[in-house]
Parts: C-alpha cells; sequence; structure tokens
C-alpha cells in the first residue's frame, strides 16, 4: 500500500507528536507514505477567510504535486484534509474557480487527486481484521471519547466522511484496540479551532464545555485526530484551570498515538512526551495489559 | 399562536425582543448583492428556521447570531451589517452550512462578508483576528509553509498581546513542541506565484 502523504505545517512544529505517531503506525502495518516533494501550507482557515482564490489555490500546490505522482493524497490534520476537499470539490464543480486556480498556479488542474484521511485508510484499505492481527497490546477496556471535532465530518457533502452527526470511525479503531468507546454527546462540537490565539476567552469557554463532558461521561482520555483540536483541548486545559479553576487533567492524544502502543512500538516514537496533560496513566495501563 | 408558544417557553414578552433596526445601503452595490456575487449562495431561500444559530457554538456569547445575519441581509442592510460581532467570533466549524434545511452555504457567506469587511476597512472586532490572519498567511508567504515562532511574534506585536500564553512558552520549548526555525523545503516559487495573482485579482477587484 503506497500513497502520498501530506504531513501539513504544524507537523514541523506543534504537531510533531502526531507526525511522528503517524510514520510509526504507518510503517508498522505496511503502508508506504511518500512526501510530496515541495508540499507547500493548504492556506488553513486564515487562507479560506481571506479569498477564495486563494483557498483553492494553495491547497492546488500540493494536489497538483500528488497529480504527478499519481497515487492517493493521504492526510493526517482534518484542518488540512478539509481545505484539500474543498479546494478539489471547488475545481471541479466551478469552471471560473478551476480557470483562476490555474492562473494562479501556472498548471490546469481538474481537481481528481484522491484526498483521504489517514483514518479512511486505516479502516478501509488495512481493514479491522488486518490491525487486530498486528496488536501486541490493549486498551484494556479504557474508556475513551472520540472527539472528530469540525473538519472531517463538515460539510458532509465536500469530506463524505463518515456520518456528519455520528461519526463512529475513531470509535471503532478504540474498540478493535479493546477499549471502551463512549457514546457521548460532544464528538463533532467545535473547539474553536484557529481562533485559539486571537480569542483565547472563546475557546476556552469551549473547550472546557468539551472535556467536562468528556469527563462527566467516564472518559480517562480523549482521542483525536486533528492537531487543532488537540492542542486547544490539551494545552487549553492550563487555561481553563486559571481561569475557571477546574482541573480536568484530561490526557487528549492521537488515535495514531493509542494505536502505536497497542501495536507494541517504542513510546519514544510517538512524540507522547509533547502532550501537555500528561498521558503517563494511559501508557501504565497498555503496558500493563500486554 | 404566538402568545401560546412564548408561555410554554416561560419567555417575558419584554425579554424577547425581535426588532432589528437597519439602515439603508449607501453604495451602488450593496453588500447582499455582493455576497451573491461571491458565493452564488441565493439568500431569499432563508426562512428564518434558526437551525444554524442552534448548532452554532459561539451564538451564545455573540450579539448577532448567524440567522440573524441572514435576516439582516435580506433586508439589505447598509455598512454597520459589517460590524456585526459574529463575523470575527465565527470559528468556520461550518455546522451552520451542515445543518440549513435549504443548504445555504452560510460558512460561505459568513467568508464573503469578511472579505467585504476587510475591502471596506470596517471594524476589526476582539482580538483582532484580520491580524492574525495576515500574519499567518505572510509567513506562507515567505517560507510557503507557516512559522509559527515568527507568526506569533507579528500577532503579539500587532495586537499588544505581549504576554498571552507566554507562560507555556518555557514548557512548549523543553518538549520541542514548537520550531525554532523557519520551514525549509516548500516550493516557494509557485506560493509567491499565487499569492502575487491573488493581490493582482484584488486590486483589479477595487
Amino acid at each position: 500500500m503506497k500513497y502520498s502523504y501530506f504531513p501539513g505545517c504544524s507537523a514541523e512544529s506543534t504537531a510533531r507528536d502526531m507526525h511522528e505517531s503517524t510514520l510509526a503506525v504507518a510503517a508498522a502495518l505496511g503502508v508506504e507514505l511518500v512526501e510530496p516533494h515541495g508540499w507547500t501550507c493548504c492556506g488553513a482557515t486564515a487562507g479560506h477567510q481571506t479569498d477564495r482564490v486563494l483557498a483553492a489555490a494553495l491547497p492546488a500546490a500540493t494536489l497538483i504535486k500528488a497529480a504527478d505522482a499519481g497515487l492517493d493524497l493521504i492526510v493526517n490534520c482534518a484542518a488540512c484534509y478539509n481545505r484539500m476537499k474543498v479546494a478539489n470539490h471547488e475545481i471541479a464543480t466551478n469552471q471560473q474557480v478551476r480557470a483562476e486556480v490555474a492562473e494562479a498556479t501556472g498548471r490546469d488542474y481538474d481537481g481528481s487527486v484522491k484526498v483521504r484521511h489517514l483514518l479512511e485508510v486505516l479502516l478501509e484499505d488495512v481493514g479491522i481484521d488486518a490491525i487486530t492481527a498486528a496488536l501486541r497490546g490493549s486498551l484494556a477496556g479504557m474508556k475513551v471519547a472520540s472527539y472528530y471535532g469540525c473538519l472531517l465530518v463538515r460539510p458532509k457533502e465536500v469530506t463524505g466522511f463518515d456520518d456528519p452527526e455520528n461519526p463512529t470511525s475513531l470509535d471503532r479503531l478504540i474498540t478493535a484496540m479493546g477499549g471502551t468507546a463512549l457514546d457521548w454527546p460532544h464528538k463533532v462540537e467545535c473547539c474553536g479551532g484557529g481562533l485559539s490565539m486571537s480569542r483565547t476567552d472563546v475557546v476556552v469557554n469551549l473547550t472546557d464545555s468539551i472535556v467536562g463532558m468528556a469527563k462527566a461521561a467516564g472518559a480517562e482520555c480523549i482521542a483525536v485526530s486533528c492537531p487543532m483540536c488537540q492542542i486547544n483541548l490539551d494545552m487549553r486545559q492550563l487555561d481553563i484551570a486559571r481561569i475557571k479553576g477546574t482541573r480536568h487533567e484530561m490526557p487528549v492524544l492521537y488515535i495514531t498515538q493509542l494505536l502505536g502502543l497497542c501495536l507494541g512500538l517504542p513510546a519514544q516514537n510517538l512524540g507522547l512526551n509533547k502532550l501537555m496533560i500528561s498521558p503517563a496513566r494511559v501508557v501504565k495501563a497498555v503496558v500493563n495489559a500486554a | 399562536m404566538v402568545r401560546v408558544r412564548l408561555c410554554l417557553l416561560n419567555i417575558e414578552l419584554s425579554e424577547l425582543d425581535m426588532t432589528i433596526t437597519i439602515s439603508k445601503n449607501k453604495s451602488a452595490r450593496s453588500i447582499a448583492q455582493r455576497v451573491r456575487e461571491i458565493t452564488g449562495v441565493d439568500l431569499s431561500v432563508c426562512y428564518q428556521c434558526r437551525k444554524c444559530t442552534s448548532g452554532c457554538p459561539v451564538s451564545a456569547m455573540a450579539k448577532c447570531p448567524p440567522s440573524e445575519m441572514m435576516r439582516r441581509l435580506h433586508l439589505d442592510m447598509g455598512e454597520e451589517l459589517l460590524d456585526s460581532d459574529i463575523l470575527w467570533m465565527c470559528v468556520s466549524c461550518e455546522t451552520c452550512s451542515t445543518r440549513c434545511p435549504m443548504g445555504i452555504d452560510v460558512a460561505a457567506v459568513m467568508d464573503a462578508l469578511r472579505k467585504i469587511a476587510m475591502e471596506r476597512g470596517a471594524v476589526k472586532g476582539e482580538g483582532n483576528v484580520p491580524l492574525f490572519n495576515k500574519a499567518f498567511l505572510k509567513t506562507v508567504e515567505v517560507f510557503g509553509r507557516t512559522y509559527d515562532l515568527a507568526m506569533i511574534a507579528a500577532y503579539k506585536l500587532g495586537s499588544r498581546k505581549l504576554m498571552a500564553d507566554t507562560e507555556k512558552f518555557p514548557t512548549m520549548l523543553t518538549k520541542r513542541k514548537i520550531a525554532l526555525l523557519p520551514p525549509t523545503g516548500a516550493d516557494r516559487k509557485m506560493v509567491r506565484r499565487i499569492f502575487k495573482k491573488t493581490k493582482e485579482n484584488k486590486a483589479a477587484d477595487k
């Protein structure tokens, strides 16, 4: 199984842990990931809030490189995934956008590169059976709240990922790893995304509600698949404690980190030391179950 | 009918002030018209069911929730529409677009309104999101990828939020949670070309 792989800018900075654990898990499961040479930023929220053509042309710069490689493009960051999907949709359905993107990038591109989230590859191509067979450890009944956030599942007609109101992709992986996937109401609530710096007050309110709900549902940790969700839910717990006096102490792990642990991969290859809220309890539980 | 519903919801009539005061458009190209041009959205199909507002994560914190924004557009409100706080509080989560029974891409309408607000120099709201976006995109234009440290520095200086989050920096540095050096390896040439063309389009638009 060979794919083009778009790490996204945060993979080189605040989400090195997501990137490292993705590479480790992919290698362990026989998934070959090749970065398109010279990949560039998808533009993120700042791009689409600024200009429609910029928002389509920036992802197109990388999509063109993936088209040349002739492979499906795998993205693990939910936000990049969303921007790539939206750009493809806009270019494929709107002639004017396609022409403007061609003008901006210097290359005509038809929006045809298949963009897939890593979760889709794990569930559809690798498959639950193969993953289960490769496991060396277990979550041993640990209660995990799967958090999908916004950009994986919305808008449904563009991302086509799972169910927009009650997705279960992460839950299926948690169950396969021997965990208890919690039924809880905040799976697709918003963490505040890109407003983390500009409107920290808004983000603190939103993340407090999400982490608090996970705690109320009995979660021992939260599983995510987006660097914005991860840093907001993890790091902002320090602000929640400071401003609101509530100490949630809720570890927020990437699904690839949980999977890596259960695959028996060394913790240092999974970037676990980068989490702000210590995942020691989670690591200990998996190691004890092995 | 209205009275029955209000009793059920236990709302005092005085609390339920649904009056919207608008001033008419002064410019030749109305804001609603411009939104239609940018997005291709048919604003007239909105029937004010308020599903967008019910699902909006920031509607409880905003003075003007998304459904009211849609109504203001219906009524062809003038420039002060661009001062609505929701514009820069909106987190682009797309819940409104996903849940709209008429399939209106409300999130795209918000993007269009932000673009118009920037063009017409409207107020930037608390937190100065346009400055954040500018700082973010500037690093992309220069390096081809985001460079967090430069972006954070530019935003902090511009917004005078110098002390915010500084207490987390030592931990982030020890954990190497943030890159110190600028990114390398991106196809900067293509990215610069994209920014150049976008700026040319913007100039032509005016």
